[in-house]
């Protein structure tokens, strides 16, 4: 007989509950398999967010078993080895239905951090040429793979504590673009960084750099960024 | 409707661990600190007031809380200066290898002074 596998799924918006499901366990099934069956055998109307399967979208995250993860990089056996899943929505965002969250804040912090390139180029004009192993083109490789799926503002308590803060990925992204030296935006963009609900708030508790599924350290983004706005600060230039 | 916030599992990392002991023993020092000046602010109405009062403190219950101050220091200093690192340094990531040195000094440091205590 095949085994079975209790996941108990967040059905509803905020005031929502878990409903238990019972799925057939196949080898090397993820997270994102489970909830693909019981929407597809089970339940039409489970509502849940994903699209290329293979974790590069980023839009399957959810709260698997207490953590913030990608379903479809997460496999059954390696988080539920007693063969029970919790599946929630992510985390410190709005709850729209089921599985699905409101990312909408979490962009908008994206453009309260400055996180829009802006150079002073023209298309008539040569490429930059950005030496590969400056400490700047450095600090930016180490940040830029982010795919902005949200794990890490689902993990952070700053976030829980004061809603206005823009979180670990808005300000990894504004980090990337400190450090790119094409840009133009510097002033205006540690400005939008440093304020209360920027960069100084973070409290280094590290919980974006321990669940990014990149393996990305938003923390060291943020510490960066605490660096670059004293010293502009200092230098009374902020 | 607030949105949930992230499950306790979640918080279950070592550099989470070391925010919660830093800043524990951080109000812990901050609540100490009036007591502390106060005691000596004694010395303000004289060397017998103050005396009456470190006599006071030889009591073996004065001992363990200045043992336990001792070691909150050391957590707090070590905690500290792993922030200062990460933040002003020029490495990157959690310093895990901080928090272990942190955690180490500080029992090193309650060690030190119980055996000082008990000699």
């Amino acid at each position: 007989m095949q085994s079975l596998l209790t996941a108990r799924i967040w059905r509803g918006g905020s005031d929502g509950a878990f409903v238990t499901y019972e799925v057939p366990r196949q080898d090397s099934q993820t997270v994102l398999d489970v909830v693909t069956w019981v929407q597809r055998a089970l339940d039409p109307t489970l509502a849940y967010r994903y699209a290329c399967r293979v974790g590069m979208c980023g839009s399957c995250a959810m709260t698997v078993n207490g953590r913030a993860r990608w379903t479809c990089r997460t496999h059954v056996e390696r988080v539920a080895p007693h063969g029970i899943l919790d599946i929630a929505p992510l985390a410190n965002l709005p709850v729209i239905k089921d599985l699905t969250t409101d990312m909408a804040d979490f962009f908008d912090k994206w453009t309260k951090a400055e996180g829009r390139f802006q150079g002073a180029a023209t298309r008539r004009q040569d490429f930059a040429r950005v030496a590969p192993d400056s400490r700047q083109r450095r600090a930016v490789d180490a940040a830029i793979e982010c795919i902005g799926c949200g794990v890490c503002y689902a993990s952070c308590d700053v976030v829980n504590w004061r809603p206005d803060f823009l979180g670990p990925a808005a300000l990894n992204r504004a980090w990337t673009l400190v450090n790119d030296v094409r840009d133009i935006a510097l002033r205006q963009r540690l400005r939008a960084v440093a304020g209360d609900a920027g960069c100084h708030s973070c409290h280094t508790q590290g919980s974006c750099t321990e669940r990014c599924p990149k393996n990305l350290a938003p923390t060291s983004a943020i510490a960066g960024l605490k660096r670059v706005t004293a010293q502009a600060a200092m230098r009374r230039k902020l | 409707m607030k949105p949930p916030s992230p499950p306790w599992r979640s918080r279950n990392h070592p550099a989470y661990w070391a925010f919660v002991v830093h800043r524990l023993s951080g109000i812990a020092l901050a609540l100490f600190l009036p007591v502390h000046f106060w005691a000596l602010g004694k010395a303000l109405a004289g060397a017998g007031a103050l005396q009456a009062f470190l006599t006071v403190t030889e009591a073996p219950l004065f001992r363990f809380g200045e043992w336990g101050l001792v070691v909150l220091l050391a957590a707090h200093l070590g905690g500290g200066l792993r922030l200062l690192l990460i933040e002003f340094g020029p490495w990157s990531g959690l310093r895990k290898d901080w928090i272990a040195i942190a955690a180490a000094g500080a029992v090193a440091a309650g060690l030190a002074f119980a055996l000082a205590l008990v000699r």
